[in-house]
């Protein structure tokens, strides 16, 4: 064990430390909007080969030598920063590495450096009303008729539908095939008559989410990603990337921070909130959570530097089901904090920024903590999934008379 | 950035496994565990020559010269392994004597520890509850020592105590001197002896450099406690999962029961993640002082606590056997709750933790 990045990567950070001291920007760009303020800096992020460092250049990316330690420094020193690095959004985060492991070559020149920049804004089309956890007997179709695709079914929990320009989604192409084998993965505007996006209200009183109808929506038929019918590989890559967004260890210690933060100013039983032995004792039983989690993600790192993949294999399928388990202490434990505010609803739920702290924000969070248990795999498959490809045990009885 | 293990510490573990699977299968386990002597002398050779007696102490004394990390990584597998040896309490009065010695104490008694032919071991505890350092009151004057010293890891099999004094101090009784007298306690986990000690005016000299070195030994030994505790909930873990997976009723295996399944993953996925605490908290001790404390608390607090959840469902997964004297289960079950309140339960560490996070 060696917790020092040596001098090639403490030498890198200092560089990188120095382009970072540009942020915020100053003078006359200071005066832009944010959105065009946080994209231009992107940008000088990609030239120097700091932001999407492993994408080629033709891409959008800055077309350097994959390096995971190099990926660590650049993650804490932009996170330390505030800067903007690259967009965690469905087109960057999600469609465009799916596209640059199976997409097609025209696929990756039109839509990769675009969904990288966030020109373009994508959403997912996973699941359905009949098709949860059991993504599989998802039953939207596309029927090819000529040089299109034509769509028809209905899609939901569809976050960003109401601004996305396009859709990456699932569909039943090969209605004689068996189950997993007759779907697949196609690219869609949604900006064309045939969509029909309905905001879905949650728990929350917010809308973070959409229900999406299709009637008739058309698209071409090369926008198709992997052959027909293979759309449940294609999907398999895109959801890795989703999990790996959830499970983010960096995430979990803001939120920690944020609770400390949050229990300092608070009062309980006549005392300052931490110094309540109660208090204390569950905060602590949680920061042995949070750093379990913080060390799993550098034992993968270094897995991963090493090549030693063999070492990664079960800590990896339990990141997301630890993870969810982490938010859910740190949250519930804010929520019992905030006491008697605890009655009151949260006003923007989940969409204030995270600085904020109102009570509400926590309310809201108690609530969210439960969706991210949900999304991505929901907890009881994780539990399946770890129990049998981590620990070796059989498969579900009726699960093998399929 | 390298947080893992380096080729030559897994080798190291696969040695000690090896050792542990050819020199104490299930049978031999299951005799010393009914004897509960807490130290089998043939074993205890065996793991001095591949070199365990030694392993953290200076080459120059007769040592391998390697670390806490090594150490705890040893803890691991003896957990694993549930052997009866006198691990515990010997690396820790090593760690003392090399840390805290002056040239002469060490020059007296490393190369002897180091064979394993000289077995020590620490005396920490005290009547009430009190296992920390700023808590202890055995009194060291004029060359001789007196006081009252409880679960003494080994107590029984030691010739050299390192004995906890008033102020943190450390001091050196030989069981041999007059003014020592042992009794052997009747311990839960029956893979470790534990013995109170009367100390009455038995000649004793201090530590050079105790005081400052007290502290340390005792982060040491939360970390192997911690250790041994994740070893033993792992083997319980694949002793549990591999009866699932065969024991049958309703007509199929318990484990294509998701009730059961779950339970199984949920355990995994508790016990698991906790192996970069130790892993780090051992790392601080020999290289980030600063850091040792706060990370051999959380690592004592919150690795024993999910290994005892871990130990109680590894019970409650095998059905009525499980609870049985005759099923083997009981062996890592009482191994795990050793550790988790020798030198402190949980509670007392994460309140520690707690102050030392700045809370």
């Amino acid at each position: 064990m060696d917790l020092r990045y040596g001098e090639k990567y403490d030498a890198f950070g200092a560089e990188l430390r120095e382009f970072l001291r540009g942020w915020p920007l100053a003078g006359k760009e200071a005066g832009l909007p944010q959105r065009e303020r946080e994209s231009l800096f992107r940008q000088r992020g990609i030239e120097r080969g700091y932001v999407y460092r492993h994408i080629p250049a033709e891409y959008g990316g800055a077309g350097r030598e994959p390096d995971v330690i190099i990926d660590q420094v650049i993650s804490e020193e932009y996170a330390a920063a505030g800067a903007p690095g690259p967009l965690f959004t469905q087109g960057a985060g999600m469609l465009a590495p799916t596209l640059l492991d199976l997409g097609s070559e025209a696929q990756k020149q039109r839509f990769v450096a675009r969904a990288l920049t966030g020109e373009d804004v994508w959403c997912q089309g996973y699941s359905e009303p009949g098709a949860g956890s059991d993504l599989a007997s998802l039953s939207s179709r596309a029927e090819r008729v000529g040089d299109e695709w034509v769509i028809h079914g209905h899609k939901v929990w569809t976050s960003g539908a109401e601004k996305a320009d396009y859709m990456f989604g699932l569909f039943r192409t090969e209605p004689g095939a068996a189950k997993h084998a007759g779907i697949s993965y196609l690219l869609l505007a949604m900006k064309q008559p045939g969509v029909d996006v309905r905001p879905l209200r949650e728990m929350t009183g917010g809308a973070l989410f959409n229900e999406v109808f299709f009637d008739g929506a058309l698209t071409p038929a090369d926008w198709i990603v992997g052959l027909r019918g293979q759309g449940w590989q294609v999907s398999r890559s895109t959801l890795k990337h989703e999990r790996n967004m959830i499970g983010n260890p960096n995430a979990m210690r803001r939120l920690f921070d944020e609770l400390v933060a949050m229990l300092r100013g608070q009062r309980r039983d006549g005392v300052p909130a931490l110094e309540h032995p109660a208090v204390r004792q569950r905060l602590a039983e949680i920061e042995g959570y949070l750093l379990s989690h913080e060390y799993t993600g550098r034992r993968m790192l270094t897995s991963t530097a090493r090549g030693d993949q063999g070492d990664l294999a079960l800590p990896s399928l339990m990141m997301k089901l630890h993870g969810t388990n982490l938010r859910r202490r740190i949250s519930e434990m804010a929520y019992d904090a905030i006491g008697s505010a605890a009655l009151v609803a949260p006003s923007e739920p989940e969409q204030q920024p995270l600085a904020t702290g109102t009570p509400g924000t926590w309310t809201a969070r108690m609530m969210g903590a439960i969706a991210v248990a949900i999304a991505g795999g929901a907890s009881n498959i994780q539990r399946n999934i770890i129990g049998e490809r981590g620990l070796g045990l059989p498969r579900d009885l009726h699960a093998r008379k399929r | 950035m390298d947080f893992g293990l380096s080729e030559e510490q897994r080798l190291l573990q696969d040695t000690i496994r090896g050792f542990a699977a050819a020199e104490c299968p299930p049978a031999r386990l299951r005799a010393l565990f009914e004897a509960a002597d807490g130290h089998d002398p043939g074993l205890w050779k065996g793991l001095a020559e591949i070199g365990v007696a030694g392993l953290a102490l200076p080459d120059a004394y007769g040592g391998s010269g390697l670390e806490v990390l090594d150490l705890a990584l040893v803890a691991e597998v003896l957990g694993e392994s549930a052997l009866p040896v006198p691990f515990l309490g010997h690396a820790l009065a090593g760690l003392a004597l090399a840390w805290g010695g002056s040239p002469a104490q060490r020059e007296t008694w490393l190369p002897r520890l180091a064979t394993g032919d000289v077995v020590a071991t620490v005396a920490f505890g005290e009547p009430g509850e009190l296992w920390q350092p700023e808590q202890w009151t055995a009194e060291l004057a004029g060359g001789s020592i007196s006081g009252r010293k409880v679960f003494v890891p080994e107590g029984d099999a030691a010739d050299l105590f390192v004995v906890g004094t008033r102020g943190g101090g450390l001091a050196l009784a030989l069981r041999s001197a007059a003014g020592v007298r042992s009794a052997k306690v009747a311990g839960l986990d029956r893979t470790r002896g534990l013995a109170d000690l009367e100390l009455a005016g038995a000649p004793s000299e201090a530590l050079a450099f105790g005081a400052r070195t007290a502290a340390r030994v005792r982060d040491a030994a939360l970390v192997l406690l911690a250790a041994d505790a994740f070893g033993a909930a792992w083997r319980l873990l694949r002793m549990t999962a591999g009866y699932a997976g065969t024991r049958e009723q309703f007509g199929t295996r318990l484990a294509q029961f998701q009730a059961v399944k779950h339970q199984l993953a949920n355990a995994a996925t508790e016990l698991e993640p906790t192996r970069g605490l130790f892993w780090y908290a051992a790392h601080a001790v020999d290289h980030l002082p600063e850091r040792a404390p706060h990370a051999a608390a959380v690592a004592k607090a919150h690795i024993t606590d999910r290994a005892f959840g871990v130990a109680r469902d590894a019970v409650e997964l095998h059905g009525g056997i499980g609870y049985t004297w005759e099923s083997d289960v009981q062996i890592w079950f009482k191994r795990i709750l050793f550790d988790r309140a020798f030198l402190g339960t949980p509670e007392v560490h994460r309140e520690h933790s707690a102050d030392l996070a700045g809370w």
